[in-house]
């Protein structure tokens, strides 16, 4: 909430990695770069009239342009204006907790490309319940495998939306 | 009495057993999704979608709007029995939903807020029905310059009653077209921004930006917080609920004020966030119990629980009438219908009535058939919310791969909807709004079209968007609204400060 901005909001939390106003400068270079590149995306495709009407660039090219002031605009808010919010973005604690979800979902979408949705979601779910829920492993390995189970006869057999299988294929003995 | 018989017409269509059936299905899907963290309307119907194709076009509308029914019900067990709100909208209903259900009342603001749900969204439905027809009859006339202006004017309105930095509101919405870019080009059928890679071809589909943003998003958002419940038991007995309902009769000032401003909120892309939010500021006010706001008021829960469904239920309306959906989730059901091979916008009321007053007539009854749904399943899906997170949390990133997977097949999706999670939480963090981004996402091709068409026809010349009456007010007051933050800084310069209402300003970015 940018209004909260307004108190002096966060000043307290000392584990605070990064403050909101840093990356809130960070964020508004990238969306300008971004602005850029489109900009001159659009100005190589045509973004002036073209013989037969506006180019395939025309509209994009304002749309570049509105980004990159935007950029600027939070920029400056975040830099200069006297109410950016100096509140914590993440604090050490927080951050592990966001990358212990994060990591491993990257991990996961990576293993389906080989095994397919089914096997690697079933060893997602059961690694999850394991190493962050703390539980027993047969408990985490049958609902990772019971939800995966109810996911299969869903989209396979009610539903006949084949999932990706994955390039080792290894539910192939199945049939599906 | 044309649009009596067309509904009686759309009655006919819908009752059939399936799509009563479906109709159920949809509903307790919809609670479910409404209640669990990351998952929530548009992303929710976003992952369900692929399930429809092989569905008729009206049983699978059907289905979906009845899992936005039940998703905006939802949100409202979460908030007063955990005082977490399960969606942005339901927050203003955490101030007297969960004091209630401290007091021991929690079945009491459940049945409250269940039936203004019910009530806010009949009285924006039966708006529907008889305006609906009207507007679509009247943008029959439009031409591309018409339809560029609505569009500017539904971009323009998010700065303009958007919360806050409007420079965040502009950089959401153009980066939502920018990506609509990529790909195809319509008109000229040149491929733009592709770098190259065949893949992108096709473009970034906003289905998988949605189940990235909202769902990947919100499960980072809700793990930094390492999510502990202390959940509030829930038990609603028809006496409890009789007893309610002799009570509700009492608040119809608020209800008929909320509904109001929830359908204005609607229509125009304010959406069900601040409608809930305005409406529950202006009961405060006018009430005479207001200054009890706060510590547990039924009438606190009825004012935002009205206003939201009614928002959510009239942000349907410029998605049927003119093809420009009011909300996120309106977008996705639009997606929906373009899947499909329908083409929403004014045409659909002549060439697909059957389609069109099945919709409307299933909203009457999925309305309905929700009231009763979570008046008696209330226990059930609160003993979902004390399922541990550690369990949920992977069952739903599962959930959202394979529903990105599905919408086009294609394993690359999966990484883009990783991608889509990680913009979502620092936006989220950040308070950059997402819906503007979602709906340029969707409308982005279609805004450019009409763009484009109007500069044809004027061969390059500005001008035509003042041209005639109805295009020059609509794209006057769309300026009013995009510099509105910039009047807003004038008038208040000239004027006292006022104070800001602190129950406003706890209003997220939505």
């Amino acid at each position: 909430m940018s209004d909260a901005a307004d108190a002096p909001a966060g000043d307290d939390a000392g584990e605070a990695l990064v403050r909101n106003s840093s990356i809130d400068a960070v964020v508004s270079a990238v969306l300008f770069a971004v602005g850029v590149v489109v900009v001159f995306q659009a100005r190589a495709l045509g973004s002036g009239w073209q013989n037969d009407g506006p180019g395939p660039g025309y509209f994009p090219f304002y749309i570049g342009l509105i980004l990159c002031i935007a950029g600027v605009g939070i920029f400056w808010q975040a830099v200069f204006s006297a109410r950016r919010n100096r509140g914590a973005f993440v604090d050490r604690e927080q951050l592990g907790r966001v990358l212990s979800v994060f990591v491993p979902a990257i991990l996961y979408v990576v293993a389906i490309v080989f095994v397919g949705i089914y096997v690697a979601s079933a060893v997602y779910i059961a690694a999850f319940m394991v190493v962050l829920g703390k539980y027993p492993v047969w408990k985490s390995v049958l609902i990772g495998v019971a939800v995966n189970a109810l996911f299969f006869a869903m989209f396979e057999v009610w539903f006949k939306v084949p999932l990706y299988k994955g390039s080792l294929a290894p539910l192939s003995f199945l049939g599906y | 009495m044309d649009a009596l018989n067309s509904l009686l017409q759309g009655f006919v269509v819908v009752l059939t057993p399936l799509n009563i059936g479906l109709m159920f299905v949809g509903i307790t899907l919809g609670v479910l999704i409404g209640v669990l963290p990351g998952l929530g309307g548009a992303n929710g119907v976003a992952i369900l979608l692929p399930l429809t194709f092989t569905m008729s076009p009206t049983s699978a509308i059907v289905m979906l709007s009845c899992i936005y029914w039940g998703a905006l019900f939802g949100g409202a067990i979460t908030s007063i029995l955990f005082n977490i709100p399960g969606e942005p909208w339901s927050v203003a209903t955490t101030f007297d939903g969960y004091p209630l259900a401290q007091k021991g009342q929690a079945g009491q603001a459940l049945t409250a807020a269940f039936t203004s749900s019910f009530v806010g969204a009949l009285v924006a439905v039966l708006m529907i029905t008889f305006l609906a027809p009207l507007v679509a009859k009247f943008a029959l006339r439009f031409g591309a310059p018409e339809f560029f202006s609505v569009y500017l004017l539904t971009f323009c309105s998010f700065v303009g009653m958007g919360k806050g930095s409007p420079f965040k509101i502009l950089a959401s919405m153009a980066l939502g077209f920018a990506l609509a870019a990529v790909g195809m080009d319509t008109i000229t059928g040149q491929l733009r921004m592709t770098f190259g890679l065949s893949e992108l071809m096709r473009g970034f589909d906003f289905l998988i930006a949605v189940i990235g943003l909202f769902g990947i998003g919100e499960i980072l958002l809700s793990m930094e917080e390492g999510l502990a419940f202390s959940g509030k038991a829930a038990r609603i007995n028809p006496k409890v609920v009789w007893e309610t309902w002799k009570i509700l009769p009492r608040y119809w000032v608020t209800s008929l004020r909320s509904s109001l401003v929830g359908i204005w909120m609607g229509i125009t892309p304010g959406g069900a966030t601040p409608a809930s939010f305005m409406s529950y500021g202006l009961a405060k006010k006018m009430s005479r119990t207001g200054a009890r706001f706060g510590t547990g008021e039924l009438e606190g829960v009825v004012a935002p629980e009205t206003a939201a469904h009614a928002a959510g239920t009239s942000a349907l309306l410029p998605m049927l009438a003119l093809g420009i959906p009011g909300s996120p989730t309106a977008a996705v059901l639009l997606g929906g219908l373009l899947i499909w091979g329908l083409q929403p916008g004014p045409l659909l009321f002549v060439e697909q009535k059957d389609f069109v007053w099945g919709l409307i007539a299933s909203m009457y009854l999925g309305n309905v058939a929700g009231l009763l749904v979570v008046l008696t399943t209330v226990p059930l899906f609160a003993s979902i919310l004390r399922i541990p997170f550690s369990i949920i949390a992977p069952v739903i990133i599962v959930i959202c791969a394979i529903g990105a997977y599905t919408v086009h097949n294609a394993m690359l999706d999966i990484f883009f909807m990783l991608g889509f999670g990680l913009v979502g939480y620092v936006f989220k963090k950040l308070d950059y709004p997402l819906a503007p981004m979602v709906l340029a996402l969707v409308l982005g091709d279609k805004a450019e079209d009409s763009f484009r068409q109007a500069m044809l026809v004027s061969q390059g010349d500005v001008m035509i968007m003042w041209s005639n009456p109805l295009v020059g007010s609509i794209t006057t007051l769309a300026f009013v609204l995009l510099f509105w933050p910039l009047i807003a800084r004038l008038v208040a310069l000239l004027r006292r400060p006022k104070k800001v209402d602190p129950v406003l300003a706890e209003q997220p970015v939505d």
